[in-house]
């Protein structure tokens, strides 16, 4: 008997619970990386050297650390200096980090495309840096972007099963507690798997969608929008 | 990037970390700390090798295999993409001695991740394979090769160049998905970390170390690659 749709059906409620803690984890995790990131690309393509290169090198030590080490770091270490942290909280907070930091070489790649043209014709209009940038740039350069966007919000939610580390009780958790519990792990940890398969394949192809729209609208613009 | 602030922030940083470090005593954690590093290093390896065999495996099987094992390939490839390499981790640890199949922590890690990498790396593959030009498809054909060794002696070599920058990434992705395998038992640099935190309570000192220790390994993967991509490109533009 390697599958036991009874206790399946008995532990599915709770699955399902946890795994409205897992959505609201990648939400509020994303939601933190669209904005740190967008802080980051625009803080690496300052004119001033001083704020640019430590960016770059803060970008980069955070892409090349494990996202699991850092959630460590900032629940264990960030009490030690006296802000501490529920876990949910801390686990939202590391994964926006490092995934802000992903998500900032993206907006860099689209705003490095807004052809200069666009600067120096809104210096040309008189507009100040902070309009042209909310007014001129931003609105070209993030729709092309949306979807590598959409694949890191996809990673993202792939990685959400790592607060399990720090006893946030999301999916993985709440698998991991019911198998120990009636010391059955297959359907548990099976169900978990199923969960995120689906999941990432529905939203594979809503991006997919998503781009085919933005291509079509880029291609053919003011028309159809 | 400019070399005269990149230079004047290590310095400060490596000032900063000299008063942080004279005051606060690392020594006692590196040699436990090297340890778990070296675990670290042995899965990578191990995970890596896995990786690319498991790739062009698949990669080759989805682009010209019969339609069985067509299928086989696109379901590796879908489902270690679109579920954690966490689930999957616990998975093979938990589920698979249910079936009957007892592996070390070790090999299961080394497993998963493998698998998990080569998911990726096999639309690189596909993506690198596919980028060679028709041309040399048709000119294997004219000399009267066999698609295997076209394939083997032809079109690999050449998407292997196109190949490096993107495994380069997937490597150091490997590298950053190693500290999952302390949730399953094995000491990993992740796993000393937490086991001495939980003895000495130095939580600063500690994995501060151990990110340094993660960038050090990166970086020598970077570096690594970087290398190896000059030296194949070298082979590329002698051959043409």
């Amino acid at each position: 008997m390697f599958w036991d749709w009874n206790y399946v059906w008995e532990i599915m409620p709770s699955l399902l619970r946890a795994s409205l803690v897992t959505i609201e984890a990648t939400f509020l995790g994303f939601l933190l990386a669209l904005v740190l990131g967008l802080v980051m690309a625009i803080l690496r393509m300052s004119r001033s050297q001083w704020i640019s290169v430590p960016t770059a090198g803060l970008v980069e030590f955070i892409r090349s650390t494990p996202v699991l080490i850092q959630i460590f770091f900032i629940f264990f270490v960030f009490p030690e200096f006296g802000i501490v942290l529920p876990a949910m909280t801390a686990g939202v907070i590391a994964l926006g980090l490092h995934y802000g930091a992903y998500c900032s070489e993206v907006y860099r790649a689209g705003l490095e495309n807004v052809p200069r043209g666009q600067w120096e014709a809104s210096t040309a209009l008189n507009l100040s840096p902070y309009i042209t940038f909310r007014d001129i740039i931003i609105p070209q350069a993030i729709p092309p972007v949306v979807p590598a966007l959409g694949n890191y919000l996809v990673a993202l939610f792939k990685e959400t099963p790592l607060l399990s580390a720090i006893a946030v009780l999301e999916l993985m958790q709440t698998a991991k507690i019911l198998g120990s519990e009636n010391f059955r792990y297959v359907e548990p940890i099976t169900l978990v798997g199923v969960f995120f398969l689906v999941m990432s394949l529905v939203a594979a192809a809503l991006i997919r969608q998503v781009e085919r729209t933005l291509n079509q609208s880029l291609r053919n613009p003011g028309g159809g929008q | 990037m400019q070399l005269r602030p990149l230079a004047i922030c290590a310095i400060v940083f490596f000032t900063a970390g000299l008063a942080v470090a004279s005051f606060a005593n690392f020594r006692e954690f590196i040699p436990g700390l090297l340890q778990g590093a070296w675990i670290t290093v042995q899965i990578t390896v191990g995970g890596c090798i896995l990786a690319v065999v498991a790739a062009l495996l698949a990669a080759v099987a989805k682009m010209y295999g019969p339609l069985p094992l067509r299928w086989l390939a696109v379901a590796y490839i879908e489902v270690f993409r679109g579920t954690s390499a966490l689930v999957q981790l616990f998975w093979l640890f938990f589920v698979l001695p249910h079936f009957g199949i007892n592996l070390e922590p070790m090999s299961v890690a080394i497993a998963a991740l493998g698998l998990n990498v080569g998911a990726y790396g096999a639309e690189v593959v596909r993506g690198a394979i596919s980028a060679v030009p028709r041309g040399q498809w048709e000119a294997s054909v004219a000399l009267n090769m066999p698609r295997i060794l076209a394939l083997r002696r032809i079109i690999l070599p050449q998407a292997f160049v196109a190949m490096i920058p993107p495994w380069g990434n997937l490597f150091i992705e490997l590298l950053k998905a190693t500290a999952l395998v302390s949730l399953i038992t094995i000491s990993d640099l992740a796993f000393k970390a937490q086991q001495m935190n939980q003895t000495t309570f130095r939580t600063v000192e500690i994995f501060s170390i151990v990110l340094v220790m993660y960038l050090a390994i990166s970086i020598v993967i970077t570096v690594g690659m970087r290398t190896l991509e000059t030296v194949a490109a070298r082979g590329m533009a002698r051959g043409r």
